[in-house]
């Protein structure tokens, strides 16, 4: 029993990362309907500010945190401005086919010696690890430090969705862009705060993931990127609390297969309860039946 | 009344409108005074949303002249628009129906932030639709049809527009309705706020409104008077069903 709880918070710990991934996938699909392959590549580039920001510029880990998010705002949204704004009346195939690019592009060129290298590195400790004994289950101050800093950011984002102008503006624009702009909105402006919010997120995400599982490489977004977008999808795309339901289900899924099955076939039944849950219920857990969305 | 230095509040001229090969007006020309409610007439497919879309900047002209205020439109974006005191009422209403009918009404002011600006504007908005006030925090998904008509009309009125454009509010709604919603698009205008009414409802529209432009497949073809047009034996037969 203290294992099966001592493999769910860790699981809680995987699916709080991928939480962090899955609510850019799913804002910008909800606004611009493009499924931004380079954002698990966002994240990867996060975990490199937070290495820089910490290592070498020796900053306090929530400054770490506070510039790895801005880095990676920025370089969210000046991607939809060079790559995706160009094609936003294009098919919407080439969008895709253009992120692609972009991740390979941005795994690449930070490949580069003069970028981050191509090989594996050990990410800073901050502070020093704390282990928690509570009753035979350990909880770390770097878990405690993933869930309290996820947590934090998922309530100020329910907030600022639901209760601000600008929250109010992201969700009239996912529903009809053109009546939208009858309002007033420009739109090009919250596309932008989209991918900025999202962006900074994944970068939140990744310096977690730094301190949690501290190896780095260019291609370490790969599989998290893939993994939150399937988390996405499984919650049901474009909807802010499936995305959180849908990551924390993944991680604790492959986490508790890893502990209890076989932990080469952590990913085979990661992606297996996809296409389970796709197969029952296509729009994802809280995705309204398709016939009923516009 | 407002003191206005220009005669013409809109003024469309030479308007040209195209989608790919298919041109959807050909050339119209129409104005409307300070304080008027003019009406634009027509069959289905005749131009009367695209003319509505290309003054609010959602399609382009191909050429042409729209001036609002003396001020020319040309190139200026659909959102940009909006805050020159222009509200677009869409066909079909449109609402948010994800988000609340507070917050549709909260986005129809979407240019300020004075909190007692939109508190004035919501409180005159309630005074013509006070069914509205009742729902306000119903998901505006689940309103009626008629409450979806005065949901996008508040809504557009919440920016406290010098002109408000309504495209066919009359559509789908029972006749008793009808009569509600058009004795309160004139006590809006006689408010102030001018109107130019897009309908197919030619008898309603033509009852209220000083002046009429009839529209035929992308050309004007008639205009005048309202009382007079509808007087008119060839607007009779063809839009009245007389
Ligand atoms: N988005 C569009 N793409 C192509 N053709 C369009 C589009 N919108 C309208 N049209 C065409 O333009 C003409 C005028 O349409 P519209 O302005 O909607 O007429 P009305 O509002 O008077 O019914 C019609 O022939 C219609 O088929
Ligand atoms: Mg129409």
């Amino acid at each position: 029993m203290t294992y099966f709880l001592q493999q769910l918070i860790n699981g809680l710990q995987l699916g709080f990362v991928y939480a962090l991934i899955a609510l850019g996938y799913t804002m910008v699909y909800g606004i611009v309907r493009l499924i931004n392959f380079a954002h698990g590549d966002v994240f990867m580039i996060g975990a490199y500010f937070g290495f820089y920001l910490l290592g070498r510029f020796k900053l306090p880990f929530p400054l770490a945190m506070v510039g790895a998010m801005l880095g990676c705002a920025i370089l969210g949204i000046t991607i939809e401005k060079l790559a995706y704004k160009p094609l936003r009346n294009a098919p919407r195939i080439a969008a895709l086919i253009t992120a692609m690019g972009m991740s390979l592009f941005l795994e690449y060129f930070t490949s580069l010696k003069f970028v981050f290298g191509p090989n594996y590195l050990a990410y800073p400790r901050p502070f020093p690890i704390v282990n928690f004994n509570l009753g035979g289950v350990t909880l770390s101050n770097i878990q405690i430090i993933v869930f309290g800093v996820a947590i934090f950011l998922m309530v100020v984002l329910q907030i600022f969705v639901a209760k601000t102008k600008t929250g109010m503006a992201m969700r009239a624009v996912s529903f009809d862009k053109q009546t939208a702009q009858l309002m007033g909105i420009d739109i090009s402006r919250i596309i932008s705060i989209t991918f900025g919010i999202g962006s900074g997120l994944a970068g939140a995400g990744g310096v977690l993931y730094g301190i949690a599982y501290p190896q780095i490489n260019p291609f370490m977004g790969v599989m998290p990127g893939l993994k939150a977008f399937v988390a996405a999808v499984l919650g049901g795309i474009g909807i802010i609390p499936g995305a959180m339901l849908g990551a924390i289900i993944m991680g604790v899924v492959e986490v508790m297969t890893a502990a209890f099955v076989s932990s080469t076939l952590r990913d085979a039944v990661a992606f297996g309860i996809l296409i389970i849950v796709l197969l029952i219920k296509p729009t994802g857990i809280l995705g309204k039946p398709a016939a009923e969305k516009v | 009344m407002n003191q206005t230095s220009f005669n013409n509040l809109l003024e469309v001229k030479d308007l040209s409108v195209h989608y790919g090969a298919i041109c959807a007006l050909h050339g119209i020309s129409f104005e409307l005074k300070p304080g008027e409610i003019v009406t634009l007439i027509g069959a289905n497919g005749a131009g009367k949303s695209t003319t509505l879309k290309t003054i609010s900047g959602l399609v382009k002209s191909s050429s042409g002249k729209i001036k609002f205020q003396d001020q020319d439109l040309n190139g200026i974006p659909a959102h940009k628009i909006a805050g020159l005191g222009i509200s677009h009422v869409p066909e079909g209403r449109k609402p948010f129906s994800n988000l609340t009918v507070y917050e549709n009404l909260r986005l129809g002011a979407y240019n300020t932030n004075n909190k007692a600006e939109i508190d004035a504007a919501m409180t005159r908005v309630f005074e013509s639709f006070p069914r509205l006030k009742e729902r306000l925090a119903q998901s505006a998904g689940t309103l009626s049809g008629g409450e979806q008509q005065m949901l996008a009309m508040g809504r557009g009125l919440m920016a406290r527009p010098k002109l408000l454009m309504l495209d066919e509010p009359s559509m789908g709604l029972s006749p008793i309705l009808v009569s509600e919603i058009f004795a309160i698009i004139k006590e809006i205008n006689e408010q102030g706020t001018s109107i130019l009414l897009v309908e197919q409802n030619a008898n309603m529209a033509l009852s209220i409104a000083q002046r009429a432009y009839v529209l035929e497949t992308g050309s004007i073809v008639l205009s005048g008077n309202a009382q007079e047009l509808r007087e008119d034996p060839k607007v009779k037969s063809a839009y009245l069903g007389e």
